[in-house]
């Protein structure tokens, strides 16, 4: 299991949790995991995501390995000039 | 991406050869985007609505359609219309509204039809001829207004799901984040201070106004050509707009005459291809400057509250602040951006942040090198100096005590990897500027600043001649030297020296896809691919070699350009150099090539600190930069030339933001200063010499240690700049520009 951490604006579609534990050994597994725990993080995932393993932040792979009691943070899609 | 082949010693990286474009521009040949013309080519021009907002009622072209230099007239109605086809909803169909109004007129400039006319002048006096009725809304400029209760809706259902309940409909994203209580933490604080600030609107000035050829046949295939940071996405989104197929349009970028972020989209673009559909002949539009400002990308304005509470002895106890931004008509203002980036220097115990994307009736905001990033940098950073000021406590060491390092946990959230925030603000104090003495009537400020970076989808493809040269085919526009630093590093990896490698910047045509120039994406990703592609084609000249020794392709290794043998059984030859390999490749296999197409995971963020002094006329208000110094981590320096003008370039862009640069609105919604006799840009006797200084913490996700430089240099001048106008003028100043009114009304005010 690894513990997935939200921005706080998310807490509304998780029942309030700011921290969602799913199964998952690669980022893609990771967005089906939350979408199948809290439905709603959908349309956050659709409007573009990143995710921070233990500080890198991988901006769209989803094949991206995801270590074993990695840190983990869903961020939102940087953009830039 | 996983890199376990770190390079530390360099041959070719960190050289500063002469650039490869130079004499195509300083003698005219280089090609920009006006610089094109066609057979039978006609000229477009583009009718834009008057009203800040207006209902269009009815359009009536028929005159237009029947004088006789005007070959085609298009409207919404020549556009894609939804649901044409998957994919046109988002921001596709943002920018299909911002090419070409559909029932409403959302800014002052917003086209509403065009015309392709025999020459521009024709195509320009066609445009009178065109009659639209329009039903003049309410309108709203300012993003406080905007949010108000009784401000005018621009459109409704715009909002997306981040947006809480019972906010006014103009608020179209919201974000949160932070960790631990801020309430505990100005409580243990021994000063609080809490104060609001204002930037306006800037643009990012590129002196290349927007430009394009396009061709477009009823058989769905056709040619552009323009200037823009990413011709990928101009050719994608151009496809969706004009329902055509994606690789049937083929799109060319120009040389370009700066971005800054403002031509990561489209604008002149579709209609140009509209146009040439109708009048089934090639159609050319140029912007004049006054277009440039009423309907292209400016920053977004903002409106900030900051609160933060320090130690006597410098440790920030809470951090909390609400950044405000507009974008214009459309979603997208960065908010979320700001609020990230903001406290991101420090390293905070409790911190939050809240981020709103405010619709306004002005031209859709674009990318302004960080996005979101200066404005909150402004406001954060004052504070802390204030604070500093207060508490009788050194400006740099307070960032130093509260500053952000390796393992650090964001203010955004993960936990920082190596980062050199600390090692710039060192180099600031061990700095000759900072101990310099000051004179009478000036102020020195320090500032940090902070940026993300980027990776992003990337294709590169490297071909060897015969010869023993290589051409390297990369799909990001050159906007600020990346050809010169491709062929650095593919140099590095061949062992061929720079002048043998000749970089082109692929069409849409004959490369994979590439995103756009941003994110200060190009020396760290396409370069990552640069290199990668070297590498590739030097596994392949390994094993020509191999083979041609009658030994296994394992038991050969590249050094200074040359396959050898390696390992104990590889037995004794004489080194082959790259030029002996290629001179028989077309017998021994065929051509030899390297490529790259992936997302390279692994922008590392990076940091600056920028010191600035300023002298402020108690009598006229005019504020003299009198010395500037940049410091910023480049991971490390591909060609340090480059980067030095990365640097200078967003300290002079961020001086004219801070000083004179600002979108005046009149009453009436009406953009006022659309010409740059009105819209101050610094000019060279503006500036003094902006000093650099290149801290070089290497970035663990680029093979030779690459950050991203294009984007942090904006991210501190205006803080650093107002901090050094308030020390100077004995007063905060909390809204920018700080042009001579507003400094004269602010000495007043101070008595």
């Amino acid at each position: 299991m690894v513990e997935v951490h939200l921005w706080s604006g998310l807490r509304s579609l998780t029942g309030g949790q700011q921290v969602v534990e799913v199964e998952a050994k690669t980022t893609g597994e990771l967005l089906r995991a939350l979408v199948r725990a809290h439905p709603q993080l959908q349309a956050p995932i659709d409007a573009g995501v990143s995710i921070a393993i233990d500080g890198r932040v991988i901006a769209s792979g989803l094949t991206e390995p995801i270590p074993e009691g990695s840190e983990i943070y869903l961020m939102q899609r940087l953009r830039g000039g | 991406m996983a890199l376990d082949d770190r390079k530390t010693q360099f041959t070719f990286v960190g050289t500063r050869p002469d650039r490869p474009d130079g004499l195509d521009k300083v003698t005219g040949r280089a090609k920009f985007g006006a610089d094109i013309s066609a057979p039978g080519m006609l000229h477009g021009a583009i009718l834009r609505s008057p009203h800040a907002h207006a209902r269009i009622v009815k359009i009536d072209t028929s005159k237009a359609e029947a004088h006789k230099d005007v070959k085609a007239v298009v409207t919404r109605a020549d556009f894609a219309e939804l649901p044409f086809q998957p994919g046109l909803e988002g921001e596709f169909w943002n920018v299909l509204e911002n090419v070409m109004a559909g029932e409403k007129a959302l800014y002052d400039g917003h086209a509403v039809a065009a015309v392709a006319a025999t020459s521009a002048l024709a195509a320009r006096d066609a445009l009178k001829l065109i009659e639209v009725e329009y039903e003049v809304l309410p309108h709203v400029t300012d993003v406080d207004k905007a949010m108000a209760p009784d401000a005018p809706v621009i459109r409704e259902g715009a909002a997306d799901y981040s947006v809480p309940e019972g906010m006014h409909p103009n608020i179209v994203r919201y974000h949160e984040s932070g960790h631990g209580d801020v309430e505990a933490g100005f409580a243990e604080a021994d000063l609080v201070i809490e104060d609001s600030f204002v930037t306006e609107a800037t643009h990012q000035g590129y002196i290349e106004p927007h430009a394009c050829l396009g061709m477009l046949g009823n058989d769905g295939k056709g040619e552009l050509w323009c200037t823009t940071q990413g011709h990928w996405i101009a050719q994608k989104t151009c496809a969706a707009l004009l329902g055509i197929e994606t690789s049937q349009l083929r799109v060319t970028a120009s040389e370009i005459g700066g971005g800054f972020g403002g031509k990561t989209t489209v604008f002149i673009e579709p209609v140009a291809l509209a146009l040439s559909r109708k009048a089934n002949r090639p159609v050319k539009i140029v912007m004049t400057r006054s277009e440039v400002f009423r309907a292209t990308g400016p920053t977004s304005s903002a409106s900030m509250d900051i609160k933060i509470g320090m130690k006597k002895d410098g440790t920030i106890s809470a951090a909390q602040g609400v950044f405000r931004l507009q974008g214009g008509a459309f979603p997208g203002a960065p908010g979320d951006m700001t609020a990230m980036c903001a406290f991101a220097p420090y390293n905070l115990t409790n911190v939050s942040q809240i981020g709103y994307d405010v619709m306004a009736n002005r031209p859709k905001q674009a990318a302004y090198r960080a996005p979101g990033a200066p404005m909150g940098a402004f406001a954060v950073e004052s504070v802390i100096d204030e604070l500093c000021k207060k508490l009788g406590l050194d400006p740099v060491d307070v960032r130093l005590k509260n500053a952000a390092h390796e393992g650090t946990k964001a203010s955004y959230g993960p936990t920082y990897e190596r980062i050199g925030l600390v090692e710039t603000l060192e180099a600031a104090k061990a700095h000759p500027h900072y101990s310099a003495p000051l004179k009478p009537g000036q102020g020195r400020g320090i500032s940090c600043g902070f940026w993300f970076n980027h990776g992003g989808e990337t294709s590169v493809s490297l071909a060897l001649s015969e010869d023993g040269s290589a051409q390297l085919m990369v799909g990001t526009p050159d906007i600020g030297g990346s050809r010169a630093s491709m062929a650095l590093m593919a140099a590095e990896v061949l062992g061929i020296p720079y002048e043998n490698i000749r970089v082109t910047i692929a069409d849409t045509a004959t490369l994979g896809y590439n995103d756009v120039s941003h994110g200060s994406r190009v020396t760290y990703a396409s370069g990552l691919a640069t290199i990668k592609a070297a590498k590739h084609a030097v596994e392949k000249l390994c094993e020509r070699a191999a083979a041609s020794w009658g030994i296994p392709a394992d038991a050969v290794k590249w050094e200074n350009g040359c396959a050898i043998p390696s390992g104990p059984n590889a037995g004794d030859f004489d080194p082959r150099p790259l030029a002996d390999i290629t001179a028989h490749m077309g017998q021994t296999g065929g051509p030899i090539s390297g490529h790259f197409e992936a997302t390279p995971e692994g922008a590392g963020v990076s940091f600056g600190t920028h010191i600035v002094d300023a002298e402020v006329d108690p009598e006229t208000g005019k504020t003299a930069i009198t010395r500037y110094t940049v410091i910023q981590d480049a991971g490390k320096a591909i060609h340090p030339t480059y980067v030095e003008g990365q640097y200078q370039g967003g300290a002079a862009q961020g001086i004219g933001w801070a000083l004179n640069e600002e979108y005046v609105y009149g009453d009436d919604g009406r953009l006022q200063n659309s010409i740059f006799l009105d819209y101050r840009i610094p000019v060279a006797s503006d500036l003094p010499m902006i000093d650099t200084v290149i801290v070089e913490v290497p970035n663990p996700g680029h093979p030779f240690g690459v950050r991203g430089v294009g984007e942090t240099g904006i991210v501190p001048p205006l803080a650093a700049i107002a901090n050094a106008v308030s020390h100077a003028a004995g007063v905060r100043m909390k809204q920018l520009p700080m042009s001579p009114p507003r400094i004269l009304a602010a000495l007043k005010d101070n008595g």
